[in-house]
């Protein structure tokens, strides 16, 4: 087994870290306060090919493996959350979703535009009245002659307002045998007539980001913007999920990584007792735990990222990554508090704004409820992996980087 | 045009110093490509992109140097060589600058050499200008603007009494100040290459210099600065007048006035 990350994904790596630390950390405390996304960031991870990271680049994307996208969103996130978001709706969920399941038109009319940045993409599953009820979804849709009418409403939607293009899960079926058979996915251009949108504000975190709603009015699209066929919207979106909380657990053990540098220079500085803090036992062994589920967590995505690479399907283990992550980094963020002491309660530093932000992820792309549900599903032989009509592919050097 | 950045591999910024057994030491500090000379590198890309040819990053270091050559590639640098050899352990700069100079001749129709203004760890700053030396070439160092004229180059100088424009034919060696530009993030395609290319390496022997080498300049004793310790006295009165008179009895008593 080797545990290296290549030449080439630690010059990303570095490249990503630079950009994260040079132009969004002495700033990010100011938009987390004024709780706007600072409008250079989007462009900026476009033009730097950050969010076509692990596309293939015959769709516009920078060629490199799922493990890449992985390492990325760890040095987003060990900045702040709401980069990793990006990752996560625009690359995680949207774009490998029209890449695993789209047909070769909608790769190149949809995927492209999103691989190369000049788009951004969101995800649009959430609805006012379901959220971990996937399967209960009421947005409909509804064919009428080569065209859909989609109607209805997704909240706490990540990008709601940015975004060019939407993966809009919605009902096509009253009559299917179970509610999860009656959904479609769908490839939705929110600048068609009828869709509006607009911003959530008032989160304890994720406050530089954007999350907001999104409405349809009798939006009329092409049939050709349907993802995969009818009836197979919420294999999509569970699909698609098991590439978001890939790049939520990545993410999270960057937050964890954070919040362990943050509390190791601070208890060495730190005084009390005619000592430095980080002397005490008590103390140190705060920091242990943290550098413990920093490593564990880490591995866990390196797990995940590796399945994908081999185009082994991932859906167990990328659970477990997300769920062990999540609630390590909101546990530490706020053991990272606790070593600050007063300070950490005051957001002259970062860690109380790790707290805030870890602690969303503990809800979206599956909340740790369900997480605990699926992984004990697997663990009582209640659950199996059906495969799919398109998995998701391995990665294979020579396609990827391919021009075409 | 040929263009040569010289680069070196040093610790992070970040990295806190301390002494051991009279040596210098960064502990296990991330090495980076020398934050000084990111900027030389930027401008020899800025140049090559605004004239044509060829852009050579060269390094005198440890293996381990080569990360710092990739940078340099994937920032877009199109070539890298690292010279390296048991020879240059204890070098000093004026032993650098020789490899330097001897590499740099090697090359052959070099025409600009760019240097950062110094390297963060050892911060001499000398490294351009004695390697210029070296080669018979102007030196020019602190650098903040570059205009390019047939064969002959303008250079705003940044120095402590102001900004100075000096002119120079070519070849020519130039150490710039980060005022020069921004440095630009390694592209994804620069990366792909950067980590598939082959940096050669060149023995001393390689560049003509043999025998052994004995530095002008040695450390027989390297000790951290004492720290020193500052009291916080706060001079408390009724009115200013008492505050004052307090403050002057004590700048008195201090033999400070
Ligand atoms: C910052 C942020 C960004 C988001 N971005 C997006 C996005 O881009 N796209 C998108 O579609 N959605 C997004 N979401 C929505 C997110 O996916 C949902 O919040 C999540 O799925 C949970 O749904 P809910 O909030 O409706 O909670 P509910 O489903 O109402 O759950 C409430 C509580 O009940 C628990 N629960 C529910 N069912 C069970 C059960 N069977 N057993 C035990 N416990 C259960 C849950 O774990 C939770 O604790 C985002 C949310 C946040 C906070
Ligand atoms: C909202 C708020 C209101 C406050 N109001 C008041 C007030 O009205 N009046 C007032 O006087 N103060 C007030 N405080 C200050 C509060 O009492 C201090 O924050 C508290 O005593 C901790 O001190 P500190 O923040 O300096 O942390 P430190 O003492 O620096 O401690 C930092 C970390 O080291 C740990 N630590 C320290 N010593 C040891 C040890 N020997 N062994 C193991 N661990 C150790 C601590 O538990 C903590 O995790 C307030 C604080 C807050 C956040």
């Amino acid at each position: 087994m080797d545990f290296r990350i290549s030449a080439e994904q630690e010059l990303v790596q570095k490249m990503v870290k630079d950009f994260a630390q040079r132009e969004v950390a002495p700033t990010i405390k100011e938009w987390d306060r004024k709780q706007e996304m600072k409008p250079e960031i989007l462009p900026r991870m476009a033009e730097l090919g950050i969010l076509g990271v692990c596309i293939p680049v015959r769709y516009g994307g920078q060629g490199m493996d799922y493990l890449t996208l992985g390492l990325v969103c760890e040095e987003l996130e060990a900045v702040d959350t709401t980069l990793r978001v990006i990752m996560s709706v625009h690359t995680g969920l949207c774009s490998l979703g029209i890449f695993q399941w789209g047909s070769e038109d909608q790769k190149q009319n949809f995927l492209t535009p999103l691989a190369s940045g000049a788009k951004y993409g969101a995800f649009g599953l959430t609805e006012p009245g379901v959220g971990s009820d996937v399967a209960n979804l009421t947005a409909s849709a509804k064919l009428d002659g080569d065209e859909y009418i989609l109607n209805g409403e997704k909240t706490w939607i990540s990008l709601a307002t940015k975004a060019h293009t939407v993966l809009w899960f919605a009902r096509t079926s009253e009559s299917a045998k179970h509610p999860h058979a009656g959904i479609c996915a769908f490839i939705l251009d929110i600048d068609r007539d009828g869709v509006t949108t607009g911003d959530l504000h008032g989160k304890l975190g994720v406050r530089a980001g954007s999350t907001g709603w999104i409405n349809c009015q009798d939006v009329r699209i092409p049939v050709g913007n349907r993802l995969g066929e009818e009836g197979e919207g919420f294999k999509i979106a569970m699909s698609c999920l098991d590439n978001g909380r890939y790049t939520v657990a990545s993410g999270a053990t960057g937050l964890i990584r954070a919040c362990l540098d943050a509390s190791v220079a601070y208890a060495k500085e730190r005084q009390a007792f005619g000592k430095a803090i980080a002397s005490f036992q008590l103390v140190q062994q705060k920091i242990a735990r943290m550098a413990k589920d920093y490593e564990a967590s880490r591995l866990l995505y390196m797990q995940s990222g590796w399945l994908k690479n081999q185009g082994i399907r991932n859906t167990r283990e990328t659970s477990i990554a997300k769920w062990f992550a999540t609630d390590a980094s909101f546990e530490h963020a706020s053991e990272a508090i606790q070593v600050h002491g007063a300070y950490g309660f005051s957001d002259e530093y970062d860690v109380e704004r790790y707290m805030r932000n870890a602690r969303g992820a503990m809800i979206y792309e599956g909340s740790s409820e369900i997480q605990t549900l699926i992984q004990a599903g697997y663990a009582l032989g209640l659950r199996e992996d059906a495969s799919l009509r398109r998995e998701l592919p391995a990665y294979d050097a020579e396609y990827w980087l391919a021009e075409k | 045009m040929n263009i040569v950045v010289c680069v070196k591999q040093t610790p992070d910024t970040a990295a806190t110093i301390s002494i051991e057994e009279g040596k210098a030491t960064w502990g296990d500090a991330p090495l980076v490509l020398n934050p000084w000379d990111e900027y030389a590198v930027e401008q020899a890309i800025l140049t090559r992109e605004e004239l044509g040819g060829k852009v050579t990053a060269l390094s005198l270091g440890p293996e381990e140097a080569r990360e710092a050559l990739k940078l340099a590639l994937a920032m877009g640098c199109d070539e890298a060589i690292l010279i390296n050899d048991p020879l240059f352990e204890s070098a000093d700069t004026l032993i650098v600058s020789r490899a330097l100079a001897a590499g740099i001749m090697k090359l052959g129709e070099v025409e600009l050499v760019f240097f950062g203004r110094a390297s963060v760890d050892s911060d001499s700053g000398v490294l351009g200008s004695q390697t210029a030396r070296r080669l018979g070439w102007p030196s020019i160092s602190w650098a903040a603007a570059i205009s390019h004229h047939e064969g002959a180059i303008e250079v705003e100088r940044m120095i402590d009494e102001g900004r100075q424009v000096v002119r120079s034919s070519l070849p020519a060696v130039i150490s710039v100040v980060k005022e020069i530009n921004e440095p630009r993030y390694p592209s994804f395609m620069g990366i792909r290459k950067a980590s598939k290319a082959e940096i050669p390496t060149w023995s001393a022997e390689s560049i003509g210099i043999d025998g052994s080498l004995s530095p002008a300049v040695t450390w027989p004793e390297m000790f951290a600065p004492q720290v020193k310790s500052a009291e916080c006295e706060f001079i408390a009165g009724q009115s200013a007048q008492e505050i004052a008179e307090g403050l002057a009895d004590r700048l008195i008593a201090e033999k400070v006035i």
